[in-house]
């Protein structure tokens, strides 16, 4: 015996679907448009010393990278601090596993670690130019350094908060302390984790950017600030836009590795919100 | 007496706290046979926790001792399967219900074949073969309870420990799961040891029922559920006899609330 | 097996409380003889001149060199100057932050509008832009000051993105059905909610802030401890160097510490079950 007497109709879902897309598309790129249209139109009226119209730097960006400046200056650049970020990564997690699951060795360094992530890492480039001239392994090794202690420290935290009951539970399976290392610890610490590398990657840019602009005589930085001492502005624009991208594309890499890595984490806390 | 699978003797657990010392466990002795199913009833915060934990070899007793077919037990024994409270903080997120079934069986040596037919058998056995391959945060409460299960099940062990497995689960969902735990005890011969603070529950489900008293815990009274082995929850649950064991357990858990049971000379 | 009475009594056996106090001291002591190890061992590599001093000053010379200059008021001026630009850089930044983030996540349409502008511009690193800050400011802490701000701006900024957007749907159904006036909303339930999400913001905008201040100072060479670097090393003075390194990483010490301080004051009745927030 149902109450309901009229059946549900629903409207048909096929030109919804491209409603909804136009409409994503629209809110994504009104802003942006009409910021650049009015740049533009500025430019073009009233052109700031130091603030080129949107036309010419797009073309002061094909004329100086597209070429062979992209092979010199660029991949190189890119090329050591990709290096550099997978060194951090690396002695990040594996220090920071060590660090967190040995108690008294985390007792010992842990007032060192937590002056050392505090020390501005830009401050650290005279020091290690002093140390080890500017040679290439030395710009490697200043951005690692200065870059991997947010992914050590988070690796520590996350690896000593591991879940009692999962521990246990681990436990009374009688797991071997590798199964559990690598089943429990580091995917239950890896929320944390993330969340350093992500902070590890922007100090990473951040050092790669100062240290190539004032202690190299190279590089994608060391260009722009070229640019700036001799007042190519469209050119250093160009070079600010070329950063730009170098950071969105890292963000971009990282958001996906993100997701896929933490796909199980970012479903529990859908199913929480709901 | 190879009959006996799991002897607990004169076991006793003190804790340090900051507020002073806690006998959590004061004396306790009793043993089971293997192929029995056995809960243990107690009032609340009468250590039945740590009882579980001494035995499963996740704590160590002050002194006294467990013995798990013959082998003195010291630390987590791998011929012993543990079904936790909280099934969400026990299964492991990141692995589907299949991978978590796995996990314990990975460290065993067995073929691949022989893994996935334990597994597909388990997950058959508490009715989740449809869902191997979901998360366990997107299924139900109790369904995450059976995949818990499923993977002790899996792992075949000689004794199954169930931690008050059924208390974070809505009231009908329980009464399915305990058909699931009977059904297991009897198709396969299980030894399984329940702790709950549910008295039918615990008639409903065992063969001996262990009351436990107040702290300083002991075992207050060793009781024979002799009901039938075919149970069912509406007419076993309706038998006069049901009622009487219930009444008679409810009177002791009352007894040992008050502390007015006193222990026997040695 | 004695005759338990019927009462439970604690039987209080001999508690051994020297275990537990040692353990409570052993963190400290061990942290420091951390850093005395590490302070020796400095001191050896730099007294065997295994790498050169003038490349490695010793612990010993770096300390003292940390001596004079902390009665030397120059330096203080310098300290202050940085403080300065990291103070007022934050301020700056945590306003339009708290505001921008709070208007932007409590609507809708400025949410989604500004979705795609927001993951374009936050990723950009603030240090890129110095160059077109010493050209437009010079050799100033407004040159600084735009820096500092526009990096600090997204920490906090985003933080109160999630804060807002965080509010419990139950609490906000039961503010509605109570018909609560929209100021009251704001005041009752949305500020609460974000309040924990604004200091995480702070606490790291803060953080990035110094690194920011010294930053620019040793880039754009606006006075400043940074600057101060820049000038010894150019001059040899290594010492000077490393005793500056020092003060700065006391200063983000102190920096953070203080700031955690305040989020755990200020939040104490906030049950945090959110740790940092991992984004």
């Amino acid at each position: 015996m149902t109450l309901y007497t009229s059946t549900v109709r629903t409207a048909p879902r096929r030109p919804r679907v491209w409603a909804r897309l136009t409409t994503t598309t629209v809110y994504a790129l009104a802003l942006p448009i009409s910021l650049l249209i009015i740049w533009g139109v500025w430019g073009t009226i009233a052109p700031g010393k130091f603030f080129p119209a949107p036309g010419r730097i797009a073309e002061a960006f094909v004329k100086t990278w597209i070429g062979p400046a992209f092979v010199t200056d660029v991949v190189p650049s890119l090329v050591r601090l990709a290096v550099a970020i997978l060194i951090a990564i690396a002695v990040g997690i594996a220090a920071g596993t060590l660090i967190g699951l040995v108690r008294w060795l985390r007792e010992l360094v842990e007032p060192l670690m937590e002056f050392f992530r505090a020390i501005p890492p830009p401050v650290l480039i005279p020091v290690f130019v002093a140390l080890l001239g500017v040679t290439d392994n030395m710009k490697v090794i200043v951005i690692a350094f200065g870059s991997l202690w947010p992914v050590l420290l988070n690796t520590v935290d996350g690896v000593r908060s591991t879940d009692a009951v999962m521990t246990e539970t681990a436990r009374s399976f009688s797991l071997t302390p590798g199964q559990r290392l690598f089943s429990l610890v580091l995917p239950a610490a890896s929320p944390r984790i993330m969340a350093g590398v992500r902070q590890t990657l922007s100090v990473a840019l951040i050092m790669m950017v100062i240290s190539e602009m004032f202690f190299s005589s190279s590089g994608l930085g060391f260009k722009i600030a070229y640019f700036q001492r001799n007042y190519l502005i469209a050119e250093m624009w160009s070079g600010i836009v070329l950063l730009g991208l170098v950071g969105i594309l890292l963000a971009v890499i990282f958001t996906f590795v993100e997701r896929r890595v933490l796909r199980w984490y970012h479903g529990i806390k859908e199913v929480e919100r709901a | 007496m190879p009959e006996t699978l799991l002897k607990v003797e004169h076991l006793k657990k003190v804790y340090e706290s900051s507020t002073g010392v806690v006998e959590a466990i004061g004396d306790i002795d009793f043993s089971m046979r293997r192929g029995e199913l056995v809960c243990i009833v107690g009032p609340s915060g009468c250590g039945k926790t740590t009882l579980l934990k001494c035995i499963s070899g996740l704590l160590r007793p002050t002194s006294g001792s467990v013995v798990l077919d013959g082998k003195h037990v010291s630390s987590p024994p791998p011929n012993m399967a543990l079904v936790f409270q909280e099934y969400g903080r026990s299964l492991f997120p990141w692995l589907t219900v299949r991978g978590n079934v796995e996990l314990p069986l990975n460290h065993k040596k067995l073929s691949t074949a022989e893994r996935a037919s334990l597994i597909d058998d388990a997950l058959l056995a508490v009715g989740l073969d449809h869902a191997a391959d979901s998360y366990p945060w997107q299924l139900s409460g109790g369904m995450q309870q059976r995949v818990a299960i499923a993977r002790a099940v899996a792992y075949q062990p000689e004794v199954l420990i169930m931690d008050e497995p059924f208390a974070a689960v809505d009231a009908q969902t329980r009464a399915d799961l305990e058909d699931l735990v009977r059904r297991l005890h009897l198709e396969r011969g299980m030894s399984i040891l329940f702790v709950t603070h549910d008295i039918d529950e615990s008639v409903y489900l065992g063969e001996r029922v262990v009351v436990l008293s107040k702290s300083p815990t002991w075992v207050q009274e060793d009781l024979v559920i002799d009901l039938a082995p075919e149970r069912d929850q509406i007419t076993t649950r309706a038998l006069p006899r049901f009622t009487e064991l219930r009444t008679h357990v409810y009177e002791q858990i009352q007894r040992a609330k008050r502390g007015e049971a006193v222990r026997p000379a040695a | 097996m004695t005759l338990a009475p019927p009462a439970p009594v604690h039987t209080s056996t001999v508690v051994v409380p020297r275990r537990r106090r040692r353990r409570s001291f052993r963190a400290p002591l061990l942290g420091l003889l951390g850093v005395i190890v590490f302070l020796a061992g400095w001191q050896l590599v730099a007294a065997a001149e295994l790498i050169n001093p003038s490349q490695l000053p010793s612990a010993t010379a770096t300390f003292a060199r940390l001596g004079t200059m902390v009665s030397d008021l120059e330096f203080w001026r310098n300290v202050g100057r940085t403080m300065t630009a990291w103070a007022i850089g934050l301020a700056i930044a945590a306003v339009a932050g708290i505001l921008l983030g709070g208007l932007i996540g409590l609507v809708p349409i400025l949410r989604r509008g500004t979705h795609s502008s927001i993951e374009f511009l936050r990723p950009i690193p603030s240090v890129a832009l110095i160059p077109l800050a010493i050209l437009t400011f010079g050799i100033q802490m407004q040159a600084a000051l735009v820096i500092i701000v526009y990096a600090c701006f997204w920490q906090v900024f985003v933080q109160v993105l999630y804060g807002v957007a965080d509010i419990d749907t139950v609490a906000r159904d039961t503010a509605r059905s109570y018909g609560l006036t929209r100021g009251a909303q704001l005041r009752s339930l949305v500020l609460p909610t974000a309040l924990p999400y604004i200091f995480t913001g702070l606490r790291l905008a803060a953080s990035v802030a110094l690194i920011l201040a010294i930053t620019a100072e040793m880039t754009i060479l606006n006075p400043g401890l940074g600057n101060v670097i820049i000038i010894a090393a150019s001059n040899g003075n290594i010492t000077t160097v490393y005793a500056v390194v020092i003060v700065t990483g006391a200063l983000g010490l102190i920096i953070n510490l203080v700031f955690r301080a305040i989020e755990r004051r200020a939040l104490a009745w906030h049950q945090s079950v959110r740790g940092e927030e991992i984004l």
